[in-house]
C-alpha cells in the first residue's frame, strides 16, 4: 500500500496526486491514440459513442453527483446542441463558430431551466426536468421552419478550416476524445476551486452552505448552466456522428440512459462517467448478440437434458419470441438500475476501489470498511 | 452603539410567538450567552441573526449597520459565522474541504478563472489553505485533516464545525450549544477554545448553552429567555439566582 508523505500544499491541489498516475494515464492516452489505427471501423465508432456518452456523463455528474440536483432532461440539452449545429451548418456558419455557439446557447437554456428548479427538490425536480424534455421534444417536432419537424435534419460532413472530417475518420475520433479530455480537466479544475466546493456543500447541507456565505440560488443556476453547456457541446458532435437528427432520437429514454451512465459508473467520482459510458455503449451490441444467439443456446441446452426435438424447438421458439418482445431493452435497463442501486450504490468505480483496496491490504481486508452507515439526523427545518 | 444589537425582535409562526419583543446588545469582545428551557426561542434568535427566518417585527444591527433584510449568504461576508446544534457538516467531504468551504466568503476568483485554474486561483487556494492550517493547529485537528466527516466521532465533528466557522475569519461567532453531546473532557477543551477564540483572535462570541457550569466559566453576560420573552440579563451569578429564572427551570 502506498502512503503519500505530504510536504507541500501543492500536493493536495494537483490533479494527478502522485507519479503512479502519470504512468497509468499516459499509457491510457497512448493506447487511445493508437486505437483508431488498430481497431476496426465498428470499434472506433463504438469508442466515439463512449466518449460522447462520457462527456454527457461528466456534465450530469457536475449537476447530479456534485450539486445534488436531479435531471431527466439532458436529452433535451443534447438536442438543443445538436439542432443548433445542424441549423447553423445549413446556413454556412463554420464549425469553429457553431461548435462553441451550441455550447453557449444550451448553457443559456440550462440557466433558464435552473431558475424554476430553484424552488423544487428531489422528485419534483425530476418531474420538472422530464416535462422540460417533453416540451423541447414537442417544439422540435412542431417548429418545422427551423427543425423540419419529424422529417429531421441532415448534416453535411464536418469541415474545419476547409479540411473535411468524415464521421468515421480518426480525425473525428480525436475530436471527440479531445472534447472529453478538455471537459474532464475543466470539471476537475472546477471541483478543486471554490465553485466546486460550493456545489458539494449545497449537496450535503444547504443550511450550512447558506451560513458559510454561499448564494444557493446562484450556484444551483451555475451548475445547471455548466452542465447544459457541456451537454450542448457533446450534442454538436453527436449530431455529426449520426449525420441525421430527428425529434424521436431525443426522448426520455435517452435521458434515462444518461442517468444510467452515472448510476452504473458511480456518482461520487468523474471516473464513474467513463466506466458508465463504456457499460452503456457496450451493452447494446451485447444485448443484440444475446437476442440472436440465446434462443439457440437454450434449445440445445434443453436437448442436452433429454427433451425430444419437437418440444425443444417449441421452447426455442418461445425464447426467441420473448427475446424480440417490444420494450425488453427498457425492462433490462430498469433491472440494471435497480440492481446497482440495491447492491452497488457506489457503482462500478466504487467496486473498483474495493477490489483495489482488497489487494493493497491483502490479508487484512475488512468488508465492513465500506459499510454504509447513517448517523445523526440533520435538521430539516431550515432547508 | 453596541457590536450586535437586537431591537424588539419578534418571530411569530401563526399564533405561536417563538420570539417576543426581545432586546439585547452584545459588546465587542465579550462572551454573551443565551439560556432558557427547551422551546424558549434561543435557536430561533440564532436563525434570525443568520437570516434563515425573517423577523415579524424589530430590527437587527451589526457593527452599526442594519442587516434586518440582508440575504442569508451576505451574513458570512459581514463577519458573522455560526455553528449548529445538530452538526451541519458536509458529510461526504474531508475535514480539509469542509474547512475550505468556510473560506468561501473570501473567494476572489470567478468561474472562468477557475475552469482554467489560472495561477491567480492557485495562489488564492494556497492562501485559503494557509489560513485553514492555522485553524487546524489552533484546534488540534491535525490527525483528521484528510479524513471523511462521515467516519469521525461526534466530539471531533463538533470541533470541525467550530473550525469551519473560524475559517471564515468572523468578527462575531454564534455557537449553538457547543457542548451538547460532548463528554466532560471535551467540554473542558471546548471551554478553553471558546476563551481562546475571544482572547487570542479577538472574536466576539454569542452562544446558546445548557451546561450551566460551562456558561458560568466562560460567559461575561447571560440573557435568560422563557416562552420567547426576555426574563433577565446580567452576570452568570446574577442570572442563576434570579427568582424568575429558577421558576422557569424548576416550575413553581
Amino acid at each position: 500500500m502506498r502512503f503519500i508523505f505530504k510536504t507541500d500544499y501543492d500536493q493536495d491541489v494537483r490533479i494527478l496526486k502522485h507519479s503512479g498516475y502519470w504512468y497509468s494515464y499516459s499509457i491510457l492516452l497512448l493506447l487511445l491514440a493508437v486505437a483508431p489505427f488498430v481497431l476496426g471501423n465498428y470499434m472506433q465508432s463504438q469508442l466515439v459513442f463512449v466518449f460522447l456518452y462520457a462527456t454527457v456523463g461528466v456534465s450530469l455528474l457536475i449537476l447530479v453527483g456534485f450539486t445534488g440536483q436531479a435531471s431527466l432532461g439532458h436529452a433535451a440539452f443534447l438536442a438543443i446542441g445538436a439542432y443548433t449545429s445542424a441549423w447553423c451548418q445549413q446556413r454556412g456558419v463554420p464549425f469553429v463558430l457553431y461548435f462553441p455557439l451550441s455550447g453557449i446557447l444550451t448553457g443559456i437554456v440550462g440557466v433558464l431551466v435552473g431558475f424554476p428548479a430553484l424552488r423544487l427538490q428531489g422528485i419534483y425536480l425530476v418531474i420538472a426536468t422530464i416535462s422540460f424534455g417533453a416540451i423541447v421534444e414537442e417544439i422540435l417536432a412542431r417548429w418545422e421552419s427551423v427543425t423540419h419537424g419529424n422529417e429531421g435534419l441532415k448534416l453535411k460532413t464536418l469541415e474545419i478550416f476547409g479540411v473535411l472530417v468524415p464521421r468515421d475518420s480518426p480525425g473525428f475520433y480525436f475530436l471527440c476524445l479531445g472534447l472529453l479530455v478538455v471537459v474532464i480537466v475543466a470539471a476537475l479544475n472546477l471541483l478543486r476551486s471554490p465553485t466546486g466546493r460550493a456545489f458539494v456543500a449545497i449537496r450535503d447541507s444547504e443550511t450550512a452552505a447558506k451560513s458559510m456565505g454561499i448564494d444557493i440560488a446562484a450556484y444551483k443556476v451555475r451548475s445547471f448552466g455548466i452542465s447544459a453547456a457541456i451537454t450542448g457541446l457533446a450534442g454538436c458532435l453527436y449530431a455529426h456522428k449520426l449525420s441525421f437528427i430527428s425529434p424521436e432520437m431525443f426522448t426520455l429514454l435517452l435521458s434515462i440512459e444518461f442517468i444510467i451512465v452515472i448510476i452504473i459508473g458511480g456518482v461520487f467520482s468523474l471516473h464513474g462517467a467513463i466506466l458508465g459510458a463504456i457499460f452503456i455503449v457496450m451493452i447494446d451490441p451485447f444485448l443484440t448478440l444475446l437476442k440472436d444467439d440465446l434462443p439457440g443456446y437454450i434449445g440445445s441446452l434443453v436437448r442436452l437434458f433429454g427433451t425430444d426435438v419437437p418440444s425443444a424447438m417449441k421452447i426455442q421458439e418461445k425464447a426467441a419470441s420473448l427475446a424480440s418482445a417490444p420494450g425488453l431493452k427498457g425492462a433490462i435497463y430498469g433491472l440494471i438500475i435497480l440492481g446497482f442501486i440495491l447492491f452497488e450504490p457506489t457503482g462500478l468505480y466504487g467496486r473498483w476501489l474495493k477490489v483495489k483496496l482488497y489487494f493493497q491490504t491483502f490479508p487484512m481486508y475488512k468488508a465492513a470498511t465500506f459499510k454504509r452507515q447513517k448517523t445523526y439526523v440533520k435538521s430539516e427545518r431550515n432547508r | 452603539m453596541s457590536f450586535l444589537v437586537a431591537e424588539n425582535i419578534s418571530l411569530q409562526f401563526g399564533g405561536l410567538k417563538a420570539v417576543d419583543q426581545v432586546n439585547f446588545a452584545v459588546e465587542k469582545g465579550e462572551i454573551f450567552t443565551i439560556i432558557g428551557p427547551n422551546g424558549a426561542g434561543k435557536t430561533s434568535i440564532f436563525n434570525l441573526i443568520s437570516r434563515f427566518y425573517n423577523p415579524t417585527s424589530g430590527r437587527l444591527f451589526f457593527d452599526g449597520e442594519e442587516f434586518t433584510n440582508a440575504p442569508p449568504h451576505r451574513i458570512a461576508k459581514m463577519g458573522i459565522a455560526r455553528t449548529f446544534q445538530n452538526i451541519e457538516l458536509f458529510d461526504n467531504a474531508s475535514v480539509l474541504s469542509n474547512l475550505l468551504v468556510g473560506r468561501h466568503c473570501h473567494a476572489t476568483t470567478n468561474l472562468f478563472q477557475e475552469i482554467l485554474f489560472l495561477p491567480a486561483v492557485k495562489r488564492a487556494e494556497f492562501d485559503h489553505r494557509h489560513k485553514v492550517e492555522q485553524v487546524i493547529e489552533l484546534l488540534d485537528l491535525e490527525p483528521y485533516r484528510d479524513k471523511l466527516i462521515s467516519g469521525l466521532p461526534y466530539g471531533v465533528r463538533k470541533v470541525v464545525e467550530l473550525a469551519r466557522a473560524l475559517c471564515s475569519e468572523p468578527r462575531l461567532m454564534l455557537l449553538d450549544e457547543p457542548s451538547s453531546g460532548l463528554n466532560v473532557e471535551e467540554t473542558d477543551d471546548m471551554s478553553f477554545w471558546i476563551r481562546d477564540i475571544r482572547s487570542e483572535l479577538g472574536i466576539t462570541v454569542l452562544m446558546v448553552e445548557h451546561d450551566m457550569s460551562l456558561v458560568s466559566r466562560v460567559s461575561d453576560r447571560v440573557l435568560a429567555l422563557n416562552y420567547g420573552r426576555e426574563l433577565v440579563t446580567g452576570t452568570p451569578a446574577e442570572v442563576q439566582s434570579h427568582p424568575e429564572v429558577v421558576a422557569a427551570y424548576l416550575g413553581t
